[in-house]
């Protein structure tokens, strides 16, 4: 059993910063587990404390049955994926992956057994004999993890080990250590701030901002249910539309039957049949008062098409295409619309995250602009820049966020069909 | 190696700045751009030229008391024209420019050969410039100047081998022994956290600040005594009367301790830049602090520990200061300095035995810096370039 258990594990820096508060995580053995956030919100930090390079302010971490908070790092059996690798200048990638085993003082013979294993497995034999600063970056990189599996460790830890690689070997190593982990089974926790390695490698994700846990579940679970608008707008790419509007619950449609609801977007308004509002009781607390509309792009059809079946009468939204992105299998349409976006403080830490040109656009929206919508269309469609573009918008699975606490309005929503899966990436800038 | 590389391996296979900085990479490419962009015959041209007064030594060194006091050693070369100085000039220049083009020649050639080509090479090429010289010339050559400085028959003879065996013995410990405190002191100021670390490491460096001068005094007296407070009719040692005064320990031990600061201070600049990811590796592979250091820290700071050593190594070696304060001119254990003050005699008389004694005094720096100026430049750089 060698489960990683965080109960209550907080950071203070010395500088007085949190950079971890209260984090409960269990992961189970054996399993993937990916730590998710923008920079800052204290994935590494919480990493660290894991591998014992940073030391934990209150609550108790276990590794396996032991409590851990205050034993050196060589005493936690794990072993640890930088982000810059960290390899060893002045030593061949034989000497890097076999340091630790060295160390440990095993046998010559059996050290070199278990480095050419692991140099088999991750196709670094031709390579035993260089340094570090001879290799190419994924060369590099095959090698920190070489440095990892071959003590064969109870927990690996990786901080971001493939911030460093360009896009294309990036996907493809994505798939290797996702493989590689599998293999071995051995419980790994993983840190990244690219939602979509973490959408496609985590057996489960745990979302962080400002070092507070927001959600960990399974990825399609977060995609498809994000417990708060936070992880609504931080998962998934491109990401949910959030757009500002008004319940209007339909007069005697109060108790039950017949009895749906209108959310009215700046000019435009949607129809919500009785049976959303059944699967979201919550909703009704808000009747006359504000909510954040989240819509998928995938749930936005070319009205033209006719993409999903039956539209109830008013669902239906429309703006004037600005931008079309062609992808083959399906088209993504950039909707000017006359609707404000939602503007929340979770909003605009994920809109300001590569690029603080990011908030200005969304506060330019909100000033009167109207929300930029993004649609993914059937790739029939005939949408052209400059049309007017008429959606039909799935609102079945809306969804609906407290634009004070940020807080999903409760209520089930059916599992995400095989649509929901992540989009295809496309990398940050 | 039997197939393609995937990737291009990176343009300098040795550099070990690239494993671990991308930043100092760049720049060290910058540096080599902008000599490269000097034309390599003015580099030779500067190199025959800061090498002329080195050569000029080194021919009086073989000359006749008489000529040496009479006569320039330019004289040694043969005159062609005799009667006519703007020929006999241009001609002089021409052969500069000759011996430039073949230096540089001779370096370019240098980069092809091995290890034991590289050694005798140079070795070749002076012999050969020293014999076409001798060959060429009227002027006599004689080893006249050496047997004199070498002569140790009596108590006033010069008796230089003597001389460079007590520089040696105080060049050595004063340069080995502040390396090796200052690089485990410089690696805990750097990674270690331990109470009072800061001021500690603050306090060392003020020392830097100190004037030898200042000092000398206190520790002659220390040297001669100890160190000794009384205070309410109880005296308390603090240091024993080691009776070091006149003695090449004194010298020694003054040399460390002023070479510590910097030692410290140098080494930490260096051994702090080095990327913290590497020790915290370290640490998960189960390293402590005495392996981290002598497997990471030691063979990654040798361009640091290198340029200290130089730098030291010439300090100590040059000094006159500490060497004549603590074992007075007169000394037998004195070091070459001291000694070449004195060579020349009282009133100067004896100033052609300088050259001869002043190259021997050089031949030890000379040969350290080649031996080590691979890393020299290096650590120049690394020092230069906080990484
Ligand atoms: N050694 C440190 N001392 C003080 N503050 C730190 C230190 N390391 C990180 N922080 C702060 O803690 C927060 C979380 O940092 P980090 O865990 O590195 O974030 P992430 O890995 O998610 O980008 C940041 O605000 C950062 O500035
Ligand atoms: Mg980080």
């Amino acid at each position: 059993m060698t489960a990683v258990t965080m109960d209550k594990v907080t950071k203070t820096y010395p500088n007085g910063v949190t950079a971890v508060a209260d984090l409960d995580l269990e992961v189970a053995d054996g399993e993937f587990l990916v730590l998710v956030g923008p920079s800052g919100c204290g994935k590494s930090t919480a990493l660290r404390m894991v591998a014992g390079l940073e030391s934990i302010t209150s609550g108790e971490l276990r590794i396996g049955e032991r409590v851990v908070n205050d034993l050196p790092p060589k005493e936690r059996d794990i072993a640890m994926v930088f982000q810059n690798y960290a390899l060893y200048p002045h030593m061949t990638v034989e000497q890097n992956i076999g340091f630790a085993l060295k160390l440990a003082r095993l046998p010559k013979d059996e050290i070199r057994q278990r480095v050419r294993n692991a140099a088999r497995v991750l196709q670094l034999e031709e390579w035993l004999h260089r340094k570090p600063g001879q290799l190419s970056g994924g060369q590099r990189q095959r090698v920190a993890m070489g440095r990892a599996i071959v003590r064969d460790p109870s927990v690996f830890l990786m901080d971001e080990p493939l911030s460093n690689l360009d896009a294309k070997l990036r996907a493809q190593t994505r798939a290797e250590i996702a493989g590689l982990q599998r293999q071995l089974g051995t419980t790994t926790i993983y840190v990244t701030h690219d939602q979509i390695e973490a959408m496609t490698m985590g057996d489960r994700v745990a979302v962080m901002r400002e070092g507070r846990l927001q959600q960990i579940d399974e990825p399609e679970v977060l995609y498809s249910e994000p417990a708060n608008l936070f992880v609504a707008a931080f998962i998934g790419s491109p990401s949910m539309n959030l757009l500002e509007g008004t319940v209007a619950v339909d007069p005697g449609g109060g108790n039950g039957a017949g009895g749906g609801a209108t959310i009215s977007l700046g000019e435009q308004s949607l129809a919500l049949p009785a049976s959303v509002l059944a699967e979201r009781p919550g909703l009704r607390a808000f009747d006359g008062r504000k909510v954040v509309v989240g819509v998928r792009p995938e749930y936005l059809g070319d009205a033209t098409l006719g993409e999903h079946e039956a539209p109830p009468d008013g669902a239906r939204l429309r703006g004037d295409v600005e931008l079309r992105e062609a992808l083959g299998s399906e088209l993504l349409v950039h909707v000017r619309t006359n609707c404000r976006p939602a503007v929340t403080d979770e909003v605009r830490s994920v809109a300001g995250e590569y690029d603080a040109a990011g908030v200005e656009l969304l506060e330019r929206q909100a000033a009167g602009e109207g929300a930029m919508i993004i649609a993914r269309f059937d790739a029939r469609s005939r949408a052209r820049v400059g049309d007017v573009a008429e959606m039909d918008v799935d609102v079945e699975r809306l969804q609906f966020f407290d634009p004070d606490t940020g807080d999903r309005i409760a209520g089930e929503v059916p599992t995400a069909p095989a649509t929901a899966q992540p989009a295809p990436e496309s990398e940050p800038a | 190696m039997t197939t393609v590389t995937t990737a291009p391996p990176e343009r300098q296979p040795e550099a070990l700045e690239s494993g671990v900085s991308p930043a100092r990479e760049g720049r060290g490419s910058r540096l080599h751009r902008l000599l490269g962009s000097i034309p390599t015959g003015v580099l030779w041209a500067l190199v025959v030229l800061w090498t002329i007064p080195t050569m000029g030594m080194f021919v009086s060194s073989f000359r006749p008391e008489i000529e040496v006091k009479t006569t320039g050693w330019w004289t040694v070369l043969p005159d062609p024209f005799p009667d006519n100085q703007t020929l006999a000039l241009l001609v002089a220049l021409a052969f500069i420019a000759v011996v430039v083009a073949v230096v540089g020649l001779l370096a370019r050639l240098y980069h092809h050969l091995g290890r034991a080509g590289r050694i005798a090479l140079p070795i070749v090429a002076v012999l050969a410039f020293v014999g076409l010289l001798v060959a060429s010339t009227d002027a006599t050559f004689t080893l006249e100047n050496y047997r004199q400085t070498f002569d140790a028959s009596t108590s006033d003879s010069p008796d230089m081998w003597q001389h460079f065996i007590n520089s040696a013995a105080i060049t050595v410990p004063a340069t080995v022994i502040p390396i090796a405190f200052a690089a485990f002191a410089a690696y805990a100021f750097a990674w270690m956290d331990f109470k009072g670390r800061d001021w500690l490491f603050v306090s060392v460096v003020a020392m830097l600040a100190v004037p030898i001068q200042l000092s000398l005094v206190p520790l002659l007296q220390l040297y001669v005594g100890g160190a000794h407070v009384t205070a309410f009719g109880e005296t308390i040692t603090l240091f024993p009367d080691l009776d070091l005064a006149g003695t090449t320990t004194a010298v020694w031990l003054t040399h460390i301790g002023f070479g510590l600061p910097l030692a410290i201070f140098l080494l930490h600049n260096y051994i702090s830049s080095l990327p913290a990811d590497l020790f915290e590796a370290a640490r998960i592979d189960g390293a402590d602090h005495p392996t981290i250091f002598w497997r990471l820290v030691v063979p990654l700071s040798v361009p640091a520990l290198a340029a200290f050593a130089i730098f030291q190594f010439l300090w100590v070696w040059n000094d006159y200061l500490v060497a004549a304060t603590f074992l007075g001119t007169g000394s037998a254990d004195a070091p070459m300095t001291v000694r070449l003050a004195t060579l020349s005699g009282g009133r100067g008389q004896d100033w052609h035995l300088l050259t001869a004694a002043a190259f021997v005094s050089i031949a030890l720096p000379l040969a350290v810096f080649f031996g080590l100026q691979r890393y020299f430049v290096r650590g120049l750089l690394a020092g230069s370039v906080k990484g």
